[in-house]
Order: structure tokens, then C-alpha cells, then sequence
């Protein structure tokens, strides 16, 4: 192989509506999963999908309005649960149908939810 | 069916070094279920990037763990440059490798050396870490530091070693050569450490795809997975990755093995074709773009993310790490249910977790 895998720079918008299909088109087209994470906004989140196919990598942002629940990816990505229950420890996210829910005890902060926007 | 118990593994236990908790649920020796529990040392390091300025937070970065330090340093500059668009030196990137294949060398080692530890061998484990000392003596040599190098800056690097000081390492390293070789075979050959490894804790290709595991497990298990594969200074030392099908305890042993030997191979190539040349480029200006990088630790591939602020400051909005480890729990939760429960740590210790880069 002679590319540069951190050459591509591939980050998208993506809607609520089209996460779930597009994830499981992405599982279905042999992606893996490679990362989630939370951006605060000021008015919510960024939660931020990273799938990776021979060396590939997409990135896919979906802002969460406060107050607003993101539908769980466990039913395509089962190693997600890591991810969402970390984001719903820091960020105050809630991720619905997750397959492994810690209910807000997988992290132990001082702090609850310390990436919310206060 | 038997009666269930539920048998809690960690957070102390004798086989972990760091804080991860297990609730195994055993039915006649048999592990049915493992729950694991983390998060018991989050030290919010991502959150201190609202602090640090982006060049300062290299610092933080590397103190995510003592082990893979100098790749998490490689790793956010990585992404900081990236987002700059800014192109290193080519010593710079050579130099960058040479010190990320001494951080496996010895990561690698020290693991060995737990799992040894970890089935009761221990003057197996000390012979391990006696070698890994020759590692640290290098690093501190070239880079004045054992655990915490500080050499990574966004634009390059810090220090520049000299070539003919190069050619003694290699020297140096073929020299603990044999002394390794003949610690590796004990793991591979003794009658009772393969008791403890081979058919433990089998993952199987299929199941590893799925549950998305990097580093030496996907490739003990036969993916063929390797973030060197797509980084051009390892691209032009020939590098292609170890991979074996077992995808049990043995094979993860195997695979770390093999990738000490190819360490130091890669290590002697890149100082024979280490180019001259400046060591870092001058960085103006703030960081406004987005960028990720992916290097390949020791324990597997990590991603790193930074994002300036619109307008730029010398701050960064959002900083990400993640670690291997992140990636392998899942699979090491699969990987205990049928599982004896003798076996537990033996399995623990394969995906070699490293606690403290998740509690980042």
C-alpha cells in the first residue's frame, strides 16, 4: 500500500434520521468502528462517529441539541457501549435502546456531565 | 445448570497493574457472563486542552501513559499538524520512528514480563525486564528521559542524535539480540507456559472483525491490521504486518514477539536510510482547521483528533485520544464467557490492557 492514511480528511454532517441506516449500511459494507466522542457546542453537543474501511477513514458529526437523546448504535456496533456510556458520563447525553447501559456508572467524576456547557 | 455466583476481579487484583473491575458470573468454574467496569481513575486529561496552550499540550499528552508516551506525543502533533498543514522534516519523521519502535521494544518487553508474572514464572519476568533496561538506557541516552521523552514538538522534534551514535544502538540492540531470543523461546516452546496459553481465550477472526479489536489481538486472531501499513515513513522501510490465525493466548504472545524481532529490523533500516537534514519547520500562527491522525501503538492502533476554534487562538476547542485499549475490552468480554475461571488472567493479560491510557 502507498497511501498516506492520515492524508484523508473526510468529516460529514449527519442527521438524527439518517444515523441509524447509515450506520448499518456501514457495518453491512464491512466498516469497523474506530472512535466516538462528544464536541461541546453552546447549544449542545457534537457527537462524532469515526468508521474506517482499508485504511479509510470517515467521520461523521451529528449535533444534539440539549435536551435532545441520540439513538444507541450497540445494535450494529455491539463495542460501542464503551463509547456512548462515556459520552453520556461527560456530556449528559442520552443514547436510547443501548445494548449495555451503565446508567450513568461507567465513569466516577467529582463532577457530573464536566463537558456539559454549563 | 448449576448454581450461579458472581465473583468480582478487580479493581486490585494481583494480575493488574491499574484499576479495572470484572464482574465475572461463574456457573461450575465456567465464566457465563464478564461485565467489566471502568472509569475508576478518569483524570479528564482531553479537558485540560481548554487550558494548555495547543504547542504546551504535548506535554499533557504524553503523560496519558508511561508506556506509549512518546506515541501519544506523535500522535497529537500529528493531528495539530495535520490541522496546520504542516509537513515535517524527513529526519524528523525518521527520527519520530526509530524512537516509536524503542517504546514497542520496550512495551512489549515489560509486557512479556507480566505474563510471566501472571502464570508464576518469575525469574522468566525478570529476565524480561532485565533486557527492557537496555530499551530505557537508549531512550534516556537520546532523549534524556525513561518514561517521559518530551523530544515530540508540533513541527518535528526537540533533539537530533547523532548518526554515528545512531549505529551504536543498532549495535547495541543486536547485541540483547540472542539474550531475547532465548527468553521467546521459553514462552513459545516450555511445555507449561503453553499449558497456560494455547487454546485460551480463542477469538476468532469473524468474532474479531466484529467487535472491531486492534493491534496484536486483531492480528493474533488473522486480520491483517496494521496502522504502519499506511504511514509512509514505515511504508519506505518495507514494513508488513505479523499476523497469525490461532487467535488464542499463544498467538498474541506470538505476534508480540515477532514484532520485537521486526523492531528492531525497522529500527536498524531507518538508521540506515536516515536522511540529513533539519529536524523541525518554524509553526506560526493558530490552529483553525480539524484533523485526525492514527499511528500504531503498541497495543494497537490509536486515533487522535484536535479542533481549533473558528476564529483561531492559541487554544484548542476539542482534543481526542483513543486508546487501544478502548478498542480491545469489548472482545476481552467476549472472549471470557466459556472460559475457565483459572484462565480469566491469563486472558486479561493477552489483550495487554493499559488502564491508564483508558482513564485518560
Amino acid at each position: 500500500m502507498d497511501k498516506n492514511i492520515n492524508a484523508i480528511q473526510d468529516f460529514r454532517e449527519i442527521t438524527a434520521s439518517e444515523l441509524l441506516p447509515t450506520v448499518r449500511n456501514l457495518k453491512e459494507g464491512g466498516y469497523r468502528f474506530v472512535q466516538m466522542c462528544g464536541i461541546t457546542q453552546d447549544d449542545g453537543a457534537i457527537v462524532m462517529y469515526s468508521f474506517d474501511k482499508d485504511y479509510e477513514m470517515t467521520n461523521y458529526k451529528l449535533h444534539v441539541k440539549d435536551g435532545e437523546s441520540v439513538e444507541s448504535i450497540t445494535g450494529s456496533y455491539w463495542n460501542a457501549f464503551v463509547y456512548e456510556n462515556e459520552v453520556h458520563d461527560l456530556f449528559g447525553i442520552e443514547f436510547l435502546h443501548s445494548a449495555l447501559d451503565f446508567h450513568g456508572n461507567f465513569f466516577k467524576t467529582a463532577e457530573p456531565t464536566p463537558w456539559k456547557k454549563k | 445448570m448449576g448454581k450461579r455466583t458472581i465473583i468480582p476481579f478487580g479493581p486490585q487484583h494481583p494480575v493488574l497493574p491499574e484499576p479495572v473491575h470484572l464482574d465475572l458470573v461463574i456457573e461450575d468454574e465456567k465464566v457465563v457472563e464478564a461485565i467489566p467496569s471502568i472509569g475508576f481513575i478518569h483524570r479528564g486529561l482531553e479537558k485540560l486542552v481548554e487550558k494548555k496552550e495547543y504547542t504546551e499540550m504535548v506535554y499533557v499528552i504524553e503523560r496519558i501513559c508511561g508506556i506509549c508516551s512518546f506515541g501519544h506525543g506523535w500522535g497529537y502533533c500529528g493531528a495539530v499538524e495535520n490541522a496546520m498543514g504542516i509537513q515535517i522534516p524527513e529526519r524528523a519523521e525518521a527520527m519520530r520512528t526509530i524512537w516509536h519502535e524503542l517504546s514497542r521494544l520496550h512495551s512489549h518487553l515489560l509486557w512479556l514480563g507480566l505474563l510471566a508474572d501472571g502464570f508464576g514464572f518469575d525469574s522468566l519476568f525478570m529476565h524480561c525486564w532485565r533486557i527492557r533496561e537496555t530499551i530505557l538506557d537508549i531512550l534516556e541516552e537520546t532523549t534524556g528521559g525513561r518514561v517521559i521523552f518530551s523530544v515530540c514538538k508540533v513541527g518535528g522534534i526537540r533533539k537530533d542524535v547523532d548518526n554515528d551514535y545512531l549505529k551504536g544502538i543498532v549495535e547495541k540492540l543486536h547485541a540483547i539480540e540472542d539474550d531475547i531470543r532465548s527468553l521467546t523461546t521459553v514462552f513459545m516452546n516450555d511445555t507449561s507456559v503453553k499449558n497456560r496459553l494455547c487454546g485460551v481465550g480463542v477469538l476468532s477472526k469473524e468474532e474479531a472483525l466484529d467487535l472491531c479489536t486492534v493491534g496484536p489481538m486483531a492480528r493474533a486472531s488473522g486480520i491483517e491490521l496494521d496502522m504502519r501499513v499506511g504511514t509512509p515513513s514505515y511504508q519506505k522501510l518495507g514494513f508488513e504486518p505479523i499476523v497469525r490465525t490461532e487467535g488464542d493466548c499463544y498467538a498474541r504472545c506470538a505476534v508480540r514477539i515477532g514484532e520485537i524481532f521486526q523492531s528492531i529490523e525497522l529500527i536498524e533500516k531507518a538508521v540506515e536510510e536516515m536522511p540529513d537534514g533539519p529536524i523541525e519547520v518554524a509553526v506560526k500562527g493558530n490552529v483553525e482547521g480539524e484533523a485526525t491522525f492514527r499511528l500504531e501503538q503498541p497495543r494497537g492502533g490509536a486515533f487522535y483528533y484536535a479542533k481549533g476554534f473558528e476564529k483561531g487562538t492559541k487554544f484548542l476547542e476539542r482534543m481526542r485520544v483513543r486508546t487501544p485499549t478502548n478498542m480491545n475490552i469489548p472482545a476481552m468480554t467476549k472472549m471470557l464467557q466459556g472460559c475457565d475461571l483459572a484462565d480469566v488472567p491469563m486472558i486479561v493479560l493477552t489483550i495487554d490492557p493499559c488502564i491508564s491510557c483508558t482513564e485518560r
